[in-house]
């Protein structure tokens, strides 16, 4: 493990407002290996989302790079915060996907549907899709989440972006997503940026953690050891003001 | 205890669409009630319908044994207050902060023209926004300085009833913590009585004396917190429960930053 090369490393990466306007992120490195995960945590306005779209090279407008290079080894997809906004309302689920499929696999129209179809049912979207194609609106916000999921697959990615994928989305409907995006990587042995605030997600779901603030990463390191032992007085607060619930009686 | 507000089999249609499905509820005096369930569940419906901004179908409202009917005096409205959950909506922005907090005011007559300046310098106070804010407009404050202002607003006029829709949802982690203190202080300092909707279960922990969950307009189960969180009893509720990412036991954290607060 020792040897290889990061499949993503970010050298002294700095965003700012276009023209020489303000720093929105300020000097961040971190670097990713294969089949890790690492979480960006922080609230908003501290430059996650911004760090993981400058990643993918899809700096909103009016934001540019004025310095640090990003050296990535692999293609990377990504997945949004909000599946409905992600998704075209006007164009039918199965019909987005294959086109998807059909322009990043280059297969012939055929293969590419079976493609799809195969890619939803992992992701686990009901079988009528298969005979009545359905829009955006007629889904679930979980049900769009896991087809925003599978185009993002559908590029066949090195590293998989997720940016707040669960936050609009309903407790139990949380778990489920994340349980198949960790199933997937398990399964497929892509890399993951996990951008969320719910410090109690990236816990779970993470190897390594960095802590953003501002735009620069407060702290950063192996994500148990961080949260066990935090330095940064920010990771601090932030992790006391993760409200409680207690355990259930009779659960592990 | 006497019951502050009563629901008695309340019900909504909209359209062909059930959103309240024979509601039973009892909010206790001095108490707060927090409603959990996912979305589509009728939280905010019921919310909307205990505050008057729709007529129920069906089923009874109860103020501390006053009818409320679907057409209500300006004395009853008073007594039931609702901060939303969007404070950019619910300040207008083009109105400064006296305005928006001297109209509640001098609306619901609480206190004569002289006295308004300083019953505002109060609230702000005691919601901790400094009193300069007054000539100040919404958007030079904070999502959470906004919320405070909502706070503020819907408490000067002295309500019997607070209810609450997802305040903290559109806030930040520390921002919310922040918020939850407040509303904890003041429901403490003002022997407050509130309906609390929140789809977060760590909120409802932190504010909650009775848990209520709603699904698919109609209510589960109702108990008192400790209970509720240990042992709850419908199968829907262990669901809901179970499914909350939890941070991870720290075996050796010492000195601890995870010990609960209660």
């Amino acid at each position: 493990m020792m040897s290889i090369q990061p499949l993503l490393e970010v050298e002294g990466l700095s965003l700012a407002a276009k023209p020489g306007g303000k720093i929105l992120v300020d000097t961040i490195s971190f670097t990713l290996n294969k089949g890790e995960t690492l979480g960006l945590v922080g609230e908003s306005g501290s430059g996650k989302s911004l760090t993981l779209r400058a990643v993918l090279g899809l700096l909103p407008r009016g934001v540019e790079k004025v310095g640090g290079a990003i050296q990535s080894g692999a293609s990377s997809a990504m997945v949004f915060q909000d599946p409905r906004g992600a998704l075209d309302p006007l164009c039918p689920v199965v019909k987005q996907l294959t086109e998807v499929v059909y322009y990043r696999q280059k297969l012939s129209r055929k293969a590419s549907r079976a493609a799809a179809l195969e890619l939803l049912d992992r992701l686990g979207l009901p079988d009528s899709l298969k005979h009545t194609d359905r829009y955006p609106s007629q889904l679930s916000g979980g049900q769009c989440q896991r087809v925003v999921i599978a185009m993002a697959l559908a590029c066949k990615p090195g590293i998989l972006l997720c940016d707040e994928p669960t936050t609009a989305l309903d407790v139990t409907v949380q778990r489920q997503i994340i349980e198949t995006i960790s199933a997937l990587q398990k399964e497929l042995g892509f890399a993951m940026v996990f951008v969320t605030h719910n410090l109690a997600i990236a816990a779970a779901m993470c190897s390594k953690l960095c802590v953003m603030k501002e735009g620069r990463i407060v702290e950063q390191g192996e994500a148990r050891a961080l949260l066990q032992n935090p330095q940064d007085p920010y990771t601090q607060m932030l992790m006391n003001s993760v409200l409680p619930v207690p355990e259930l009686e009779g659960s592990v | 205890m006497e019951s502050a507000l009563q629901v008695k089999n309340l019900t909504v249609h909209y359209g062909g669409f059930t959103a309240l499905d024979g509601v039973d509820l009892n909010i206790e005096r001095h108490a707060t009630l927090g409603l959990v369930g996912e979305s589509g569940s009728g939280k905010s419906t019921l919310a909307r319908v205990v505050a008057g901004l729709i007529a129920p179908d069906e089923g009874q409202i109860l103020l501390e044994s006053e009818l409320l009917t679907k057409k209500r005096s300006r004395e009853q409205h008073k007594k039931i207050q609702m901060i939303f959950q969007n404070p950019d909506a619910s300040l207008n922005p083009k109105h400064s902060i006296r305005q928006i907090l001297s109209e509640a005011l001098l609306f619901h007559r609480i206190v004569d023209r002289k006295q308004v300046e300083r019953r505002c310098r109060e609230w702000l106070d005691r919601v901790h926004i400094p009193g300069n804010a007054l000539d100040r407009y919404p958007h030079e404050f904070s999502g959470g300085q906004r919320q405070r202002i909502a706070i503020a607003r819907a408490l000067s006029v002295e309500p019997r009833i607070l209810i609450a829709d997802e305040p903290t949802s559109a806030l930040d982690v520390s921002v919310q913590r922040s918020v939850l203190d407040l509303f904890n202080t003041l429901k403490e300092e003002l022997q407050l009585t509130m309906l609390f909707i929140s789809h977060d279960l760590g909120v409802i922990h932190e504010i909650s004396d009775t848990v209520a969950v709603m699904k698919q307009g109609r209510l589960v189960e109702v108990q008192a917190k400790a209970p509720f969180f240990a042992r709850p009893e419908t199968a829907y509720s262990r669901e809901l429960l179970s499914a909350v990412p939890r941070m991870p036991k720290l075996s050796t954290t010492p000195g601890g930053n995870h010990e609960s607060r209660t």
